[in-house]
């Protein structure tokens, strides 16, 4: 069974050079639906259709990619919105973060809340959908994995837990079809509150000592080792030893 | 330190000086007090001061007050209170408290809500699910609000934020923006709430405030919206005053939603696949290890990601990419246990950023039990093969009592 699957992609910027390329997080989402979904993948882009950047995507393996033609400093959530309700999808995939202008990260967030569906969030891979339930490896920090379950229709976005995005290919991006609509169009606010300017580099926080008297900054100059808060067993058995030490092991929680 | 009495004219000062805050703490103490039996009771000790000579002086004037009895080496400063009775507005703050403890990033996200706050303000902490933590007050939250919280509930936090924001309508949200939870709890506030977040802040001033935007190329100025998404060292830490952390509830019970996303648990991860610099839970091995086999069978057992000392790797016990310290891995596991390492000071500064520490040791002076929260003293095998029995016989006991509940629940029913 097909699951009806659309793949949102933008445009990225090298982080080094700055120069329009795919976006990573987005490139994986294409990847990871191109596992799932095979040729019916639907990628589908909201902006310049004329952007050569965006023929890296086609360069996967795509016969087509489908372009809602907006200006720059246009709201995409409604025109996504719209299409994504009227094409009959049933599965979102998205990165977690745009690499150009505000890159917020709220895109997936108010799509899923506009359309109705559950969102999840940091997705590393889709397991299986059975009947239209779906279970999802999350990632968590500290390379931990969590178990999900889910029923379609859904939203998922990938951060860079998710496979690898295959290479472009030359050919076959310069082979594929970009279809263009042209829809209407909604200014966003931030364009006339907010400012982008250049990054500053952000100061290194210092290591600041409050101490009031010579003696206390003597110390806190020179101290080794904080000693002293700690709880020392001493003349105990191994297996006393032993269960001080799980019991603390389970009540942080890391013994399972 | 010597045991020169030092005398300290600021001390003496501030408890001349009943204006002055840390007045009270300065007071000698209670020099005679009436006893059980109707006597009255003098502390002749407490009676005069230590002159620069090391000579007893008693001041009968009544002018001599503070700095009567000896000091310890370091006199543990108590912080100014900082009240606030009525609160103008709120700030509300939502911690990602990870292990049910603030993090550095929270504990940064209460400094700048501290600093939105000002006088009048009050911070209210919202924490989800079971917590650990014991110095909300020195973290500079005023109200603290505790919810119950099972599991991965995004969805229901959500409805209990909304809950919380109709209560105490914040003047300002503020969420950590970190892969822990607060990214997306933020985030998914926003899209329910209708309201725009300012994200990866990491400036606050004068009523604007400063984001990354894009891959990290741009930063994004714009005036400070209610909902704040801040990453971390957005401002420092509460370090001066203390807070009340007044526990206060909500009025209205949560109405419950039906959750569509179901969480089923965590999965076992290979713990050696884990990239050491963000592994949660280590066990080292140093110079102390007499039998590797052993030592590699108990990190199985605790599920535990290995690493090693400077010189097991020198020895050739562990691979070089397992060293933990200045020319290794500098890790930032909650949980770090040592066996046989004495800690070097670079091996020290490689786990300086470790929450808990334990330490198996045959030596009780070693550097390493000073740093650890908990440290045995004994041979690091006995101990090992202890540990390997024990956690066998605790999965064993809490199986089978998860066991005997399902086999009751079907009885029952």
């Amino acid at each position: 069974m097909s699951i009806a699957t659309v793949a949102l992609v933008s445009i990225g910027a090298h982080p080094a050079s700055g120069r329009a390329r795919r976006a990573e997080q987005d490139a994986r989402a294409v990847e990871l639906g191109l596992e799932l979904a095979g040729d019916n993948l639907h990628v589908l882009h909201a902006g310049n259709p004329h952007e050569p950047a965006l023929r890296a995507y086609l360069g996967m393996g795509l016969d087509e990619l489908h372009v809602l033609e907006q200006p720059d400093g246009a709201d995409v959530v409604p025109v996504l919105r719209d299409y994504i309700r009227e094409a009959g999808v049933q599965l979102v995939l998205t990165g977690s973060q745009a690499e150009t202008g505000e890159g917020s990260g709220m895109l997936p967030y108010l799509l899923a809340e506009q359309l109705g569906w559950p969102l999840l969030v940091g997705v590393a891979q889709i397991e299986s959908i059975h009947s239209g339930v779906a279970q999802v490896l999350q990632a968590l920090p500290r390379g931990q994995r969590r178990r999900l379950q889910v029923r379609l229709p859904f939203v998922i976005t990938v951060d860079n837990a998710a496979p690898k995005a295959r290479q472009s290919a030359y050919g076959p991006a310069t082979r594929g079809l970009i279809n263009a609509d042209v829809v209407e169009v909604t200014v966003d606010e931030l364009s006339t509150t907010g400012v982008l300017q250049p990054a500053k580099p952000r100061p290194k926080r210092l290591k600041v000592i409050k101490a009031k008297s010579a003696a206390d900054r003597m110390k806190a100059a020179t101290a080794k080792a904080a000693g002293g808060s700690g709880q020392v067993l001493k003349g105990v058995s191994a297996e006393e030893g032993a269960q001080a030490i799980l019991k603390l092991l389970i009540e942080e929680g890391v013994v399972r | 330190m010597s045991d020169i009495i030092r005398r300290d004219p600021r001390a003496e000062w501030i408890a001349r000086n009943r204006l002055h805050p840390l007045h009270a703490a300065m007071q000698p103490h209670q020099l005679s007090w009436m006893g059980p039996n109707g006597v009255l009771r003098k502390n002749v000790h407490g009676v005069g001061f230590i002159g620069p000579n090391g000579i007893k002086r008693i001041d009968r004037s009544g002018v001599q007050q503070g700095g009567s009895s000896k000091r310890a080496a370091s006199t543990q400063e108590q912080r100014v209170l900082h009240q606030v009775p009525a609160p103008a507005f709120y700030i509300g703050v939502v911690p990602d408290m990870v292990g049910g403890r603030l993090s550095s990033h929270d504990r940064d996200l209460l400094g700048l809500a501290r600093q939105l706050a000002g006088s009048d303000g009050a911070v209210l902490a919202v924490v989800f699910g079971e917590s650990k933590e014991t110095a909300f007050a020195t973290a500079g939250v005023d109200r603290l609000l505790l919810l119950d919280s099972e599991g991965y509930a995004p969805e229901q936090q959500v409805l209990e934020l909304r809950a919380v924001d109709n209560q105490f309508a914040p003047r300002h949200w503020l969420l950590p923006d970190s892969r822990s939870g607060g990214a997306e709890l933020g985030r998914r506030f926003a899209a329910s709430l209708g309201e725009r977040p300012a994200t990866r802040v990491w400036q606050v001033k004068d009523g604007a405030c400063v984001g990354r935007a894009g891959a990290g190329l741009q930063d994004v100025a714009q005036p400070l919206p209610r909902l704040i998404l801040a990453a971390a060292e957005c401002a420092e830490p509460v370090s001066e005053t203390r807070h009340e952390a007044l526990e206060v509830q909500l009025s209205t019970a949560i109405a419950s939603c039906l959750p569509r996303i179901e969480d089923l648990g965590a999965v076992a991860v290979d713990p050696a696949a884990i990239p050491m610099a963000e592994a949660e839970f280590i066990l080292s091995g140093g110079n102390g290890i007499k039998d590797w086999g052993l030592f590699h069978k108990a990190a199985v057992a605790l599920g535990a990601t290995e690493g090693a000392s400077r010189v097991a790797v020198d020895d050739g016990f562990m691979a070089r990419e397992r060293q933990v310290g200045a020319s290794g891995v500098w890790v930032t596991a909650r949980v770090y246990v040592a066996v046989g390492i004495s800690g070097a000071i670079q091996h020290l500064q490689g786990i300086g950023a470790c929450d808990k520490v334990v330490a198996i040791n045959l030596d009780p002076g070693c550097d390493m039990i000073k740093r650890a929260d908990l440290s045995v003293i004994g041979d690091g095998t006995a101990v090992l093969e202890a540990l390997i029995v024990a956690v066998d016989n605790w999965r064993n006991a809490s199986s089978g009592g998860a066991g005997l509940l399902a086999n009751q629940a079907t009885r029952s029913a």
